[in-house]
């Protein structure tokens, strides 16, 4: 199976404090991937660096068979872990900002996703509840055709139905030709979603694997495998 | 469905899926719901419902065909070896527990008597 992702050594110091310490990781194509981990433990510098907003200190990253650059960049969809839209913005200039900017972005699978979410295209940004704002984003990013689909904390702080709504929308846009990264400490939500976990503590990936051969080997699932590998 | 056993997830979609088979909620010949629909159904993700679908078909308890789907197979011997390995398998872990409790065979017996026949009078 083909790599949409290849990290090899990377390192990342903000002046002396090592964020990411020499961390090597493939994600193949097709592929669901859990990075795990508390907050503070490296998972929001990784995906700067993936997505072109941080350089790293050392090691090379590969996406998509090239180094980080406009074209990655025009192939990774990017989930940030807050909003990102103007507060004048209606639902309707969000989408024709991302309709500017990226050629991938599929308008039609987009007005399916907002009646998925149950929202409308004349409502303010302003007016949007957090799980409104979430199920907007998100919509907006799963309604690329991107190679990665880069998901920071994409259930963090929403109510338990935006939440089932928002892994239903992941689950459907799911599809074999690219890969999802996803982040999250909420791992109980989300673990059956994942066919891959990186446990990542201090800038060091500590255990890594498919997720159904973890729970087999260690008769847990995986959120139980967190909290003995990142309680004290 | 919460997936909440100290069990890999495919495993855990393989038994829910053979209690229906078992119960008769799914009979012979009848279509399973596709891995995209049951991947929806279940909010799991569509490799490890593909995974659980393989198992039962190395199991011969399901059957696929090539752009139709994924059928419940119409042996019913399989289905009745099935049933009676769950039942076996209930029942093993009934008297493990019991023994737990401290409770002799003997008591045992005499709780499930009691059991009938209080369901006989009801």
């Amino acid at each position: 199976m083909k790599n949409i992702v290849e990290i090899k050594d990377l390192t990342k110091k903000y002046f002396n404090k090592v964020a990411l310490n020499s961390i090597s990781l493939n994600i193949e194509q097709g592929k669901v991937v859990g990075i795990l981990g508390p907050n503070g433990s490296g998972k929001t510098t990784l995906i700067k660096i993936l997505t072109g907003l941080l350089r790293q200190t050392s090691g090379d990253v590969i996406i998509d068979g090239q180094s980080i650059g406009v074209y990655t960049k025009s192939v990774v969809s990017y989930l940030p872990d807050r909003n990102f839209l103007y507060k004048w913005m209606r639902i309707d200039d969000a989408m024709k900002l991302y309709k500017d900017f990226y050629s991938d972005f599929d308008e039609k699978k987009f007005n399916e996703l907002l009646d998925f979410m149950k929202l409308e295209k004349n409502m303010k940004i302003d007016a949007l509840s957090k799980g409104m704002h979430e199920k907007l984003n998100l919509s907006l990013v799963l309604a690329r055709n991107a190679k990665l689909y880069i998901l920071d904390e994409p259930i963090a702080g929403v109510d338990p139905v935006a939440r089932d709504q928002i892994l239903d929308a992941i689950i459907n846009n799911y599809n074999e030709k690219s890969s999802m990264l996803i982040t999250t400490h909420l791992v109980r939500d989300m673990e059956s979603i994942l066919d891959e976990v990186v446990f990542l503590k201090e800038g060091s990936i500590v255990l890594t694997g498919n997720a159904e051969a973890l729970r087999e080997e260690r008769g847990k699932q995986i959120d139980d495998i967190y909290k003995e590998v990142f309680g004290e | 469905m919460e997936f909440s056993e100290n069990l890999p997830i495919y495993i855990q979609i393989m038994n829910l899926i053979k209690g229906k088979m078992v119960s008769g909620e799914i009979s012979g010949g009848d279509k399973l719901p596709s891995v995209r629909e049951l991947s929806k159904e279940l909010k799991v993700n569509p490799n490890t419902i593909q995974r659980a679908y393989q198992e039962l078909e190395r199991e011969e308890l399901v059957f696929t065909q090539r752009g139709m789907g994924t059928f419940a197979t119409e042996d019913i011997n399989t289905i009745k070896t099935l049933k009676k390995t769950m039942a076996t398998e209930l029942v093993d872990r009934f008297f493990i527990d019991m023994g737990k409790l401290g409770f002799s065979s003997d008591e045992v017996k005499s709780l499930i008597l009691d059991w009938i026949q209080r369901e006989e009078r009801e």
